[in-house]
């Protein structure tokens, strides 16, 4: 980590990194839903309805990886004082807050033809609201602070503090009997319950949305490395 | 019920925000870029 503290070898990497994790994204994504659209089977209880999955669980956890993120980016801020790790934090907010509103508003669509409503305030459901306003409250705060010329040391708090909301949405259908159903998939080897012919498209759609992601995190990160350099270079020609 | 509005519109409501991102982002990146190009001519 500590070798891309310099701003010019993290640039170096990241300007062919960009387009790459672009094109492959655009094509893993595309092939996955494809296959999510019109290969993988129905599900016995919820019928076509079930293909909403391939698009709404990586939304759920690219919100949440998004916040991960800046989390760690907040402790290599406050901790290591890296030099792109304030950079990194904000670069992750929209796109997470993005992926969170995506979350929601498909969750809502896959709700009404199953559960029949659009809305619950369940605890899954209610906690992932409050990872948006969460988002929203980042961005607005490191904005703010970006104004005043701040080192972000205050928005580095707040990622971290909103971190807290990650485990509660990760363990909310353990915790509380509620309308949204528990996890299908288990990285941790307690055993999925999906089937494999659904599981691959849905692994795939994941890895395509997450390979987005970070080629909007490197875009991002270029964008505001760059305002910087004119930022700095200006203060120097006035100064 | 049939379940394909549904599956329409969450598809569109995800690829329209993704593209919208990216697109945003990558003009962003590229003005910002400019600026600098433009600062050092």
């Amino acid at each position: 980590m500590h070798i891309l503290a310099n701003p010019a070898r993290f640039l170096k990497l990241a300007r062919p990194l960009t387009g790459w994790l672009f094109w492959a994204g655009v094509l893993v994504t595309a092939a996955a839903l494809g296959a999510g659209l019109f290969l993988a089977p129905q599900d016995y209880l919820q019928g076509d309805s079930v293909r909403i999955m391939y698009v709404h669980v990586p939304a759920a956890w690219l919100a949440m990886g998004g916040w991960t993120g800046i989390a760690l980016a907040s402790v290599a801020q406050l901790v290591w004082r890296h030099p792109l790790a304030g950079v990194a934090g904000r670069a992750l907010a929209v796109p997470g807050a993005v992926f969170t509103a995506i979350c929601l508003a498909t969750g809502s669509l896959w709700g009404r033809p199953t559960w029949g409503t659009y809305w619950e305030w369940d605890g899954r459901m209610t906690s992932m609201l409050v990872l948006l306003f969460l988002y929203i409250g980042y961005v607005a705060l490191a904005d703010s602070d970006r104004e005043r010329g701040g080192e972000g040391r205050i928005v580095a708090i707040f990622g971290l503090l909103g971190a807290i909301n990650i485990p509660i949405i990760r363990f909310s259908v353990e915790w509380w009997n509620t309308l949204h159903q528990g996890q299908s998939i288990s990285f941790t080897g307690g055993g999925s319950s999906i089937d494999a012919s659904m599981r691959w498209p849905l692994l795939a759609s994941a890895l395509g949305f997450s390979l987005l992601f970070g080629a909007v995190v490197l875009m991002r990160m270029r964008a505001m490395l760059a305002r910087q350099k004119v930022e700095a270079r200006i203060r120097r020609m006035s100064a | 019920m049939n379940h394909w509005p549904f599956i329409i519109g969450a598809y569109s409501v995800t690829l329209l925000g993704t593209a919208a991102l990216v697109l945003r982002s990558w003009l962003e990146m590229r003005r910002s870029e400019a600026d600098v190009e433009g600062l050092k001519q």
